[in-house]
């Protein structure tokens, strides 16, 4: 295997739990919710995927696991932030800190123990293509089922009748309410949905990426994919691309680190979120843009006047 | 059966003061449900986390060595909160300020005296101060949301300080552990009486923020500009506001608050910089924020709350062996709780069953 092959598959390693994680949020964001706790969410879904897969001796089973983790963690930002109407940031925040806590509590005694990695794909022949074989047919199946989603958020919101009226609902929850579309059970699906997104991503990262538990194993993975959103201008094609960009910054750090270039580790290690900082910046400096491509309800409470 | 909210016409003043109680109250019975299914008794687990530290003189001050920071750095938030500025970047701006103000006793050992210590205290200010200037900058020159950058900076932070005590301002003699050389005499914040063990006046600080943050919200023209650019933009400019300015106001103001706990800290409670300097006083402090309902003087009693369930983890984690990270759930918890119960001011809330939902709208 050559080493720009090795390069890319890293890199697309490194994407695939922020471009799932992202993608979950698009849709969260397009329903004119915004959730801050994806960073919790993923967590909580690293840390129940890793010990699904210990408990059960099967790595799908923590896949699954780590996906209901996400989900059913969502439900509680669901119910504060739209049964009874608090304020998102706050909820969100306080999601992400109670599953940094929660997940390491759980995790605690599976600290140290040896992890279950999610097989690859090998396709006997066409795994074993030079250069694209393994890029192509060889990788696990999380990033396969990582492409597969970006397709699907594109065909759901853009193609389809629901995705319409999901799209509707986050930019105009009250004129939406008013054409008799329930609001609030939209929004409880959507956000499900990112959580369990948030929580496949998190069992990406316990089952592929680094197949063991370490406590706060996201390290601002969830913060990066809400910036990857923003950076995306809520467009799925776009998180695709962001996120491989910030695949790219993470092992191109990684590498630069092994060479040994004299440059300290850690500057190098705070590159991805510098570089979250600048792209950020260059995204939103066109205000007129960003205005147009915002969710025009994103963040404000609903409450049904009946 | 469906929940149902019912806009009261006006804050109900009832639940501005009941809702933090209600939200202890039920952090309580849920840490009790938690402590049983962990196997432990609850009771044991509550006389551990809430009670135990409580009873004892020393235990008693490292309860003021905890709430400070806290204290301190929620009150800004509170500011910051109200003029609808999220930092949540605090725990970064802490570290810097424990950076900047130990430049001095790290750098220049040689220097000592009584002007020392202010001046590590402001230097961490300013530190803490420009750090949190960064999102504000952003924020207002390009768009920038501030909640992502404020909290990107903060792992930024903590990697600067990494490399701080590992690299150039590692402690020659120091056996090749990853900290600074001790702070001399001179830059020990000194405790409130000689005859107290661990109280220092880290406490003293955060009570006058808390007092003199609270004037300043509710006399002042400057804490009516904060809250009313924080309800509505737009009435803050008709009433001639700048919106920019009270971003750099809000931010810099609980920047300087954060950099302040950060040297009062390190100076304080550890006496020389290492890798991790907090225990996540920086996110801890948000929870403490809203307890306190935004309001200066209720942070006091909510920084001491949250203080002791740090104290309450450690007693409970001797005496019944549970785990350290149950602090972190019950704080959460503690979170989710206060902003549910906070619904209960504005609203009403109403369990409809079909048949009252139908008559509730007329049907």
């Amino acid at each position: 295997m050559g080493i720009a092959e090795s390069i890319l598959l890293t890199i697309a390693t490194a994407a695939t739990p922020l471009l799932i994680a992202a993608l979950g949020e698009l849709v969260v964001e397009r329903s004119g919710v915004l959730n801050l706790g994806v960073e919790g969410m993923m967590v909580m879904g690293a840390v129940c995927g890793f010990a699904g897969a210990a408990l059960t001796g099967s790595a799908w089973l923590g896949v699954v696991a780590g996906i209901l983790a996400g989900a059913v963690f969502s439900l509680l930002f669901a119910f504060l932030t739209l049964s009874i109407a608090t304020n998102q940031v706050a909820t969100g925040l306080s999601l992400t800190i109670l599953g940094l806590g929660l997940s390491g509590m759980i995790g605690e005694s599976f600290v140290g123990s040896a992890g279950l990695r999610l097989p690859s794909l090998h396709l006997p022949g066409l795994s074993d293509i030079p250069l694209v074989g393994k890029l192509l047919f060889g990788q696990d199946p999380i990033f396969y089922m990582s492409i597969a989603l970006t397709a699907g958020v594109i065909w759901f919101l853009f193609r389809t009748r629901t995705g319409l009226t999901l799209r509707s609902i986050g930019d105009n929850h009250s004129s939406a309410h008013a054409l008799g579309i329930p609001v609030i059970r939209y929004r409880y699906l959507a956000v499900m949905f990112g959580g369990a997104c948030a929580g496949l991503a998190g069992a990406h990262l316990s089952l592929v990426y680094t197949p063991q538990w370490v406590e706060n194993m996201t390290a601002g993975r969830g913060w990066i994919a809400l910036a990857l959103v923003v950076f995306a201008s809520w467009r799925p094609l776009r998180v695709l691309a962001g996120a491989y960009l910030f695949g790219a910054v993470t092992i191109g750090q990684l590498h630069a680190q092994a060479l040994g270039l004299g440059i300290p580790s850690q500057l190098l290690s705070s590159l991805p979120y510098l570089a979250t900082v600048v792209v950020l910046v260059l995204i939103s400096r066109n205000r007129r843009l960003t205005m147009m491509n915002t969710p025009a309800s994103l963040g404000r409470a609903f409450v049904p006047d009946r | 059966m469906r929940i149902e909210l019912v806009k009261r016409p006006q804050q109900s003043a009832l639940f501005s003061a009941l809702s933090p109680f209600i939200a202890l109250a039920l952090t309580l019975v849920a840490g009790a449900v938690m402590f049983s299914l962990l196997g432990k008794s609850p009771v044991d687990g509550i006389y551990y986390y809430f009670i135990d530290p409580l009873r004892e003189q020393w235990s008693l001050e490292a309860l003021t060595v905890k709430a400070a920071p806290l204290i301190l750095i929620a009150v800004g938030l509170a500011v910051c909160y109200s003029s609808n500025n999220w930092n949540i970047g605090a725990e970064g701006q802490f570290v810097i300020g424990g950076i900047t103000g130990s430049i001095l006793p790290v750098l220049v050992p040689q220097f000592q005296g009584p002007l020392l210590l202010p001046l590590m205290l402001v230097m961490g200010a300013i530190g803490g101060a420009l750090y949190a200037a960064i999102p504000a900058l952003l924020k207002t020159r390009f768009n920038t949301n501030e909640i992502l950058t404020s909290l990107m900076l903060v792992y930024v932070a903590q990697l600067f300080l990494d490399w701080l005590v590992r690299g150039a301002w590692r402690d020659p003699g120091g056996n090749n552990f990853p900290r600074t050389v001790t702070f001399g005499p001179d830059a020990v914040l000194p405790k409130i009486l000689p005859s107290q063990d661990t109280a220092n006046l880290g406490i003293v600080f955060a009570l006058l923020a808390a007092v003199i943050v609270w004037f300043l919200m509710g006399r002042t023209l400057k804490g009516f500009e904060v809250r009313v650019l924080g309800a509505s933009p737009r009435a803050g400019r008709f009433a001639g506001f700048s919106a920019s300015k009270m971003v750099f106001f809000a931010f810099m103001l609980s920047g300087a608050l954060a950099g302040l706990a950060g040297i009062s800290e390190v100076s304080g409670a550890i006496g020389y910089l290492q890798p991790t300097i907090s225990p996540g006083y920086g996110f801890t402090a948000i929870i403490v924020a809203f307890l306190g309902r935004l309001n200066p003087l209720g942070i006091i009693a909510a920084g001491l709350i949250l203080g002791l369930t740090y104290l309450g983890g450690e007693a409970a984690q001797i005496s019944l062996g549970l785990s350290d990270k149950v602090v972190r759930v019950f704080q959460g918890l503690l979170l989710f709780f206060v902003l549910g119960c906070d619904t209960l001011i504005h609203y009403r809330v109403r369990l409809a069953g079909f048949g009252a939902s139908k008559a509730a709208r007329g049907v």
